[in-house]
């Protein structure tokens, strides 16, 4: 195996990882954009479309159609979450809403521990996706999940990108982002707006869970809470609240993630997580908006 | 009252607070069909309160307000402007982040006529000649007058028959300032009824037909601009002094 060849492989485990973190990331911007809400929750509707998909495979549901289930399913948490837990208590102080997003973290989790069992269960992986090629005689390996992961990731934000530029409601979704008053003085109806931003929001997190499920092979209740503290970073790298920071420090820290593994020695690597929040930290003291939004300061 | 078109606004002792402090303690204002009206005096006299409920931004505590024959005080803002009252706030709030196009296309969201939106965005261009220019644009980079400009065809995108406007003139280069004002001034032969809030007196007075002096939440004086350019009662109210 070549250097080069090397290379390769760990550019496509970057495009692969980073795709993973920008659509939860994504998801992440659009609720906090309309909201000004951390939304904890959001790693638990990934873990939602995950779960969907494992149980219909199970009961004999073809695999696309199981895709398309869950990413349903996930929209309609989202939007059940927005309705019985935010909405009540939208113009409550930051602190109660943020505890309140922890809150219905634990809920979700703990209601799925009850009924799945902490441990992990099989996601069922049509042989099709379990596939991989090899380039340069073996030296490179494109699993088709990976590329799987990587061309939905990358149609599905093509398609974000035109709702959020070219339709009413996407360009009402960044308004009100941006100045929730004159949102409301043209005219759109911000409530709307707040439940179009979690339907989405989560559409993209169950099709991000399905993914990170089957690169992991598993799903178990708890799996969300990795990419979501990953994304949450991604987010923040991008600047928060801001869609396309959201891409781009997704992309960012999967790059940061796998480079770290495979070009510093294994001694150095296994502090991964943690070199990667002193880059975050470090980033933050100079560029402290993020990379897309330099004077706008972040606020939880 | 010498004006013969029917009242389109009527405002009847509209109380509202502000946490403790009451911000607007029974204003009473009407707007005929037609005319221009101006709400002037000091800072904090409550002008902007006035507008900011009117719009349905806040909530009043007591009193009604009148939209053409329907009581509107509490009705969610995006109905508002549905019914035919669109504002251009102070300090402009343009989606700054958005192009030129996007906002004027978002003050059109209430709207379905596609053709009619077409029509009016061509009047906008021939009233602001420069946003035709600036149309892929954001509106961050605009200069001060230009985003003005902005923001007052964002409001006319709506269609409206009440059309509130808020300190058009702040901030805003005095070269600018007269052409906005002409702006107005077409708008109103063109039979738009307008309320305006500026703290310009003589700007608003030369535009306007009525005008409304406010002192701490009430109304301290009104009567035709003409009378109130050269009463010395008006310099008194923004001093503060006793009327």
């Amino acid at each position: 195996m070549t250097q080069l060849d090397y290379i390769l492989q760990q550019i496509v485990n970057a495009v692969s990882l980073g795709s993973l973190y920008a659509l939860v990331a994504v998801g992440l911007s659009i609720v906090f954009g309309v909201l000004k809400l951390t939304n904890f929750a959001h790693g638990d509707v990934m873990m939602v479309g995950a779960f969907g998909v494992a149980l219909l495979v199970g009961i004999g549901v073809p695999f696309p159609v199981a895709v398309i289930c869950g990413i349903a399913a996930a929209a309609v948490a989202g939007f059940l979450i927005e309705r019985i837990a935010y909405r009540p208590i939208r113009d409550a102080p930051d602190v109660a809403r943020l505890l309140t997003s922890l809150a219905v973290t634990y809920i979700i989790e703990n209601v799925g521990i009850l009924v799945f069992t902490s441990s992990p269960r099989n996601f069922p992986l049509p042989d099709i996706l379990n596939t991989s090629w090899e380039m340069s005689n073996g030296a490179i390996t494109f699993t088709s999940i990976n590329l799987l992961t990587i061309a939905l990731t990358f149609v599905s934000l093509l398609l974000l990108g035109w709702f959020i530029t070219r339709t009413t409601t996407g360009l009402g979704m960044r308004a009100a982002a941006e100045d929730m008053s004159a949102a409301h003085l043209v005219g759109l109806n911000v409530n709307r707006l707040i439940i179009v931003a979690f339907i989405v929001a989560s559409a993209y997190a169950g099709l991000a869970g399905i993914l990170w499920a089957a690169q992991a092979g598993v799903v178990q209740p708890q799996m969300g809470f990795t990419p979501l503290l990953k994304a949450f970073v991604a987010a923040i790298i991008g600047g928060f609240g801001s869609i396309a920071g959201a891409l781009v420090g997704g992309y960012i820290l999967g790059a940061l993630e796998i480079f770290i593994v495979a070009f510093l020695p294994s001694s150095v690597s296994s502090y991964r997580d943690a070199i990667v929040f002193a880059v975050l930290i470090a980033f933050l003291l100079v560029r402290p908006g993020g990379l897309l939004q330099p004077n706008r300061e972040i606020k939880l | 009252m010498a004006t013969p078109s029917p009242v389109l606004l009527s405002v009847e002792n509209l109380e509202v607070n502000f946490g403790a402090v009451r911000a607007l303690k029974g204003i009473s204002l009407d707007v005929h069909a037609g005319e221009v009206v101006a709400l002037v005096g000091a800072n904090g006299a409550g002008k902007s309160t006035t507008l900011r409920t009117i719009s349905g931004l806040s909530r009043p505590r007591g009193g009604r307000i009148i939209f053409d024959g329907k009581p509107i005080g509490g009705v969610a803002p995006s109905r508002i402007v549905s019914l035919g009252i669109a504002q251009s706030p102070e300090g402009r709030r343009l989606f700054g982040g958005l192009t030129v196009a996007d906002n004027l296309r978002l003050g059109a969201c209430t709207r379905t006529d596609k053709d009619a939106i077409l029509r009016d965005s061509e009047r906008m261009f021939m009233l602001f000649p420069i946003l035709k220019q600036r149309l892929k644009q954001l509106a961050g980079t605009l200069s001060g007058g230009e985003q003005q400009q902005l923001a007052l065809a964002r409001a006319l995108m709506a269609a409206p028959r009440l059309l509130l406007l808020d300190e058009p003139s702040l901030g805003v280069a005095p070269l600018l300032v007269r052409h906005i004002f002409s702006a107005l001034a077409e708008l109103k032969r063109q039979g738009m009824t307008m309320l305006l809030v500026e703290q310009n007196i003589t700007l608003a007075l030369d535009l306007a037909d009525r005008a409304y002096v406010l002192r701490t939440g009430q109304v301290a004086l009104s009567g035709r601009s003409a009378e109130l350019r050269d009463s010395e009662r008006v310099a008194q109210a923004y001093l503060g002094a006793a009327t």
